[in-house]
C-alpha cells in the first residue's frame, strides 16, 4: 500500500496508534485483568541476547501461552536493545510496568503460571541492586541519569514492524521537511540544533550539509557510515537492530536537502543481524512508498542500497570508505578536495555517522531549541556509550553531554566489579586514550576529551581496573593499528611496527629509559607525518598512559616488575609457609617444576616456570603468591 | 557448502550471480563476499576467473581479497571458531581464552587442525561485550568463557557434530 500523500500517512498512524497503547500507559497487574486489552512481552532482540538464545525464549514464550490458551490476550515481540546488557537476556511486559532479567529458556513456563496466570510478579527475575539488595520491577538505577535520544525507539517498538515506528510519529519528520520547510531552513535548524558527527569528528552536521549542497552537481549521495570499527562500540549495531527505520528517514531527510536521489548505508559483515533487520525496514518503507518515486505525493525520489564492508577498521574514515563501496582497497585519500565537495564516483557525497542520523527526527519534530537545551556550550545533546570491561553494568547507556564519567561509571554502570579499584578509563578507541582518576568528575564533551589526551571517537568507554597493566593495554592497542593500517603511508606503517616492538620490550623486561623518549619523538612523527585519522591518533595510547601512567612504564623497565601482575616475563611465583604440603599444586603444575614431599613446604623452580598461575589457583591455603 | 556434488557447478553459480547485478565492477567487494560463500575461500583460480568475468586486472582483484580481513585465500576447517579481540572481551580476559583454545586445538590462530575440523581466528569485535569474554563457533556467539571447562564444552559440542 502505497502512501500518496500526508493525510494517508496520518490516517495509517492513528490506525497504528492502537499497537503502542498500552506501552504508554503503565499498570500494576491485577487492574489489567479487567481492562481485558492484550499485553505485550517485549524480548530482546539486539546481538548480545541474541547470543544468549532470546529467539528461543520468544518461540517458547509463544508455545507456552498457546498452550495456557492465553495467545490472544498477550502477544510475544522482539525488540531491540535495552541497553542492559548486563543483566540479558531482558524482557519487559507492558502495561504491567514489569521488567525481568537474566531470563533463560528454563524460565518461560514460571513466568506464564505465575505473572499471567496467578497475576504476581515473578520474584526471582526481578533486577536485584546489589548495594541495597533491593528488587526493581521498574525504574531502574541504570536508566536514572539517562536521557534516550538517538535510543528513544530501541526496545519501545517491535523494529521488523514499520507500522510502531509510523505509530511512534515515525516518518512524521520528513513529511514535515518535505511539505512545510524549505532545504534552506531544514539546514539553519540542524546548524541550530548544534549537532555534531557521532561517528568521532564531530564535525557539525548541518555545515556538512549545506558544503555538500553547494556547486553544480547532476548527483549528489548521502552515505551511512555503519562501520563500527571501534573494538568496544556497538550502538551503531543497536540503533539499527532497534530501530532502522529511524535511520533510513533521516537519509531521506538528508537526501531531500542536499539533492540526492540516491543514498547508500556501508555496513560491517559482521553485523548479520543488523543486515537482517535493515533489509526487512527497506523493503517494508519501499511497500508503503516511503523509499522510491515520488515520496509521500512530492516530487522528491530517493532509494537505500546496502553496501558491506569487509573487514577493514580504516573503512570508518570516510574517503577510504567512498573508496571501498566503489569496490576498490579502502585507502584513504588526501582531503581536500572533501567528500562534500569530490566523493563517491566524483560527486558531491554527504557521509554521515549512524547515530548522527538518528538524532535527526526528533530535532525537525521538536525543534533546535529544545536539542540545544541539552549537553554543554558546544556539545550539544546526549551521546551514547558502550559501557564495558571491568564494570558491573555492561551496556549502552545514552547520556547529555557534559555528564562525567563517575556519574557514567558509578551510577549508572553501578561501580567496579568484584570491589576493585578504578584505574582508568579509554575513551575512543584505539585512536582515544586512557582517562585517570583524577579525571573523573570531568564534565565530558568532544573538547574537554581532547583536552585530557583522549577524544570522544564512537563512543567506546572501556574500564579499567587495577589489574590491568596499562603498558600492556597500550601494546594491544597497538597491536590493533599494526593489524589494521593500510600500509600506505610510511610512517603509519612502519611507525606503529616500530612502537608495537618497543612495548612488546617493555612488557618483556627488556625496555630501557631511552625507549620511553624514543616511543614519544615517534609517536609524535606519526601523528604529524600521516595522511588520516588512523595514524594521526594511533599514538594516543601510548601518549596518553606516558602521561598518566609513567610510573607503570617506569616499574617495568627500572624494577622489572609489573604492579598489576600481568605481564608474564616480569612475574614471579613463591610459595610462602602457609603451604602444608597437599601436594595439589605438583599435580596441576604443566611443567613439573614444583618440588616437595607430602606435608612439607613446596618449592618453584624459577627457571622452568611457565608463569601460568595454575599452581596459584588450584591452591586451597592461599600459600602461593605473585610478585 | 563447496564440495557438495548435488550443487550446481558453483562457477556458474557465481556467473550467473554477476550476470544479474546492475552494475558490475563497482560491486566487486559484494561479488567476493558471495564467491567465498560458494566456495568457502577464494583460491587464486576463482579470483582469476572473476577478473576475467568483471574484465579488470587479476592484480586488482588480488588487492582487493589481500586488502579486506573478511577475505581468505585459504580453506576452512568445518568450523571456524573465532576469539573476539575487542576491548571489552581483552580486558576480561580474551587473550587467557585464546590460548587455552590454542592448546586444546593444537593450532596457532590463522590455522586449521591437521583433520580440518576446526580453522582458528580472531575477530574485532562483534558487540557481544556484555558477554565477553566471547568467541563465536560458525556464527553462533558463546559468551562467558572463563574457565577451561566451559571452552571444553564448547569445543566438545562441535566436535560431536563434526563426527557425525
Amino acid at each position: 500500500m502505497k502512501l500518496k500523500d500526508t493525510a494517508a500517512l496520518n490516517a495509517l498512524r492513528s490506525k497504528s496508534l492502537a499497537l503502542l497503547e498500552n506501552r504508554r500507559v503503565s499498570n500494576p497487574i491485577t487492574t489489567m485483568e479487567a481492562q481485558g486489552k492484550p499485553r505485550h512481552i517485549m524480548v530482546c532482540g539486539g546481538t548480545g541476547c541474541h547470543a544468549s538464545d532470546s529467539p528461543e525464549i520468544v518461540k517458547l514464550l509463544k508455545e507456552e501461552l498457546d498452550r495456557r490458551g492465553l495467545s490472544d490476550q498477550v502477544e510475544v515481540l522482539q525488540t531491540g536493545c535495552f541497553g542492559f546488557c548486563e543483566k540479558g537476556p531482558i524482557l519487559e511486559i507492558h502495561p504491567d510496568n514489569t521488567l525481568y532479567v537474566e531470563v533463560s529458556t528454563t524460565d518461560v513456563a514460571d513466568i506464564v503460571e505465575e505473572h499471567f496466570i496467578q497475576g504476581k510478579q515473578l520474584e526471582r527475575l526481578l533486577y536485584i541492586e546489589p548495594n541495597t539488595e533491593k528488587r526493581f520491577a521498574s525504574d531502574l538505577p541504570f536508566y536514572h541519569n539517562q536521557l534516550r535520544i538517538a535510543l528513544r525507539n530501541c526496545s519501545y517498538i517491535a523494529p521488523e514492524n514499520i507500522l510502531e515506528y509510523i505509530a511512534a510519529d515515525g516518518y512524521q519528520a520528513i513529511a514535515k521537511v518535505l511539505f512545510k520547510m524549505t532545504p534552506d531552513s531544514v539546514i539553519a535548524e540542524i546548524k541550530k540544533s548544534g549537532l555534531r558527527g557521532r561517528g568521532g569528528g564531530g564535525f557539525p552536521t548541518g555545515v556538512k550539509w549545506e558544503l555538500t549542497r553547494q556547486g553544480e552537481a547532476k548527483q549528489r549521495y548521502i552515505i551511512c557510515n555503519a562501520d563500527e570499527g571501534d573494538p568496544g562500540a556497538f550502538m551503531d549495531r543497536s540503533i539499527l537492530e532497534g530501530d532502522p527505520h529511524s535511520v533510513l528517514e533521516a537519509m531521506l531527510i538528508a537526501g531531500s536537502v542536499i539533492g540526492s536521489t540516491h543514498g547508500f548505508i556501508y555496513i560491517r559483515a559482521e553485523y548479520p543481524l543488523a543486515i537482517h533487520r535493515l533489509e526487512i525496514a527497506i523493503s517494508q518503507a519501499r511497500e508503503y512508498g516511503l523509499l522510491g518515486k515520488e515520496i509521500l505525493g512530492s516530487d522528491f525520489c530517493f532509494d537505500v542500497e546496502i553496501k558491506y564492508g569487509a573487514g577493514a577498521f580504516v573503512c570508518g574514515e570516510e574517503t577510504a570508505l567512498i573508496h571501498s563501496i566503489e569496490g576498490a582497497r579502502g585507502e584513504p585519500s588526501v582531503k581536500p578536495p572533501f567528500p562534500a565537495q569530490k566523493g563517491l564516483w566524483g560527486k558531491p557525497t554527504c557521509v554521515n555517522n549512524v547515530e548522527t542520523l538518528a538524532n535527526i527526527s526528533p530535532i525537525i519534530l521538536r525543534g533546535s531549541d529544545w536539542f540545544a537545551s541539552i549537553g554543554t556550550e558546544k556539545s550539544k545533546g546526549t551521546k551514547v556509550f558502550a559501557l564495558a570491561g571491568k564494570v558491573n553494568n555492561v551496556g549502552l547507556v545514552e547520556v547529555p553531554m557534559g555528564t562525567t564519567l563517575r556519574q557514567i561509571i558509578f551510577d549508572i554502570g553501578g561501580g567496579i566489579k568484584h570491589h576493585r579499584n578504578f584505574k582508568a578509563a579509554q575513551t575512543g578507541g584505539p585512536s582515544g586514550g586512557c582517562i585517570p582518576t583524577k579525571y573523573l568528575d570531568t564534565p565530558i564533551d568532544y573538547e574537554s576529551l581532547i583536552s585530557i589526551g583522549s577524544m570522544m571517537g564512537s563512543g567506546g568507554l572501556i574500564v579499567m581496573d587495577d589489574s590491568d597493566c596499562m603498558v600492556n593495554i597500550a601494546k594491544f592497542f597497538l597491536e590493533f593499528t599494526v593489524d589494521e593500517s593500510c600500509g600506505r603511508c610510511t610512517a603509519c606503517r612502519v611507525g606503529t611496527k616500530r612502537l608495537h616492538e618497543t612495548l612488546t620490550k617493555i612488557t618483556e623486561g627488556k625496555g630501557t629509559l631511552d625507549d620511553l623518549e624514543s616511543l614519544e619523538k615517534l609517536s609524535k612523527i606519526i601523528k604529524d607525518t600521516s595522511l588520516c585519522g588512523l595514524g594521526q591518533s594511533a599514538p594516543n595510547p601510548i601518549l596518553s598512559t606516558l602521561e598518566y601512567f609513567r610510573d607503570e612504564y617506569l616499574a617495568h623497565i627500572v624494577d622489572r616488575s609489573c604492579p598489576a601482575g600481568v605481564c608474564k616475563s616480569l612475574l614471579k611465583y613463591k610459595i610462602t609457609d602457609k603451604c602444608k604440603g597437599c601436594t595439589l599444586c605438583t599435580k596441576h603444575c604443566p611443567a613439573n617444576c614444583i618440588t616437595g614431599s607430602a606435608k612439607e613446604l613446596h618449592v618453584i623452580d624459577e627457571e622452568r616456570c611457565l608463569k601460568c598461575g595454575a599452581c596459584m589457583e588450584k591452591c586451597h591455603f592461599g600459600a602461593i603468591i605473585r610478585h | 557448502m563447496c564440495n557438495n556434488p548435488l550443487l550446481k557447478d558453483p562457477y556458474q553459480l557465481l556467473d550467473n550471480y554477476i550476470d544479474n547485478l546492475p552494475y558490475k565492477k563497482e560491486n566487486l567487494i559484494v561479488i567476493l563476499h558471495h564467491a567465498q560463500q560458494l566456495f568457502g575461500y577464494l583460491p587464486d583460480k576463482v579470483q582469476w576467473h572473476i577478473a576475467q568475468k568483471l574484465d579488470i586486472p587479476s592484480a586488482k582483484v588480488y588487492g582487493v581479497v589481500s586488502f579486506y580481513s573478511f577475505f581468505t585465500m585459504k580453506p576452512r576447517g568445518q568450523h571456524v571458531a573465532n576469539v573476539c579481540m575487542g576491548t571489552a572481551c581483552f580486558v576480561r580476559g580474551s587473550e587467557k581464552l585464546q590460548q587455552e583454545i590454542e592448546n586444546q586445538l593444537g593450532i596457532k590462530t590463522g590455522q586449521t587442525t591437521s583433520d580440518n575440523s576446526f580453522s582458528l581466528d580472531s575477530v574485532r569485535c562483534i558487540g557481544a561485550c556484555g558477554l565477553a569474554p566471547v568467541m563465536t563457533v560458525d556464527g553462533k556467539v558463546h559468551g562467558r568463557l572463563e574457565s577451561t571447562e566451559d571452552i571444553n564444552q564448547v569445543l566438545a559440542k562441535y566436535r560431536t557434530e563434526a563426527r557425525d
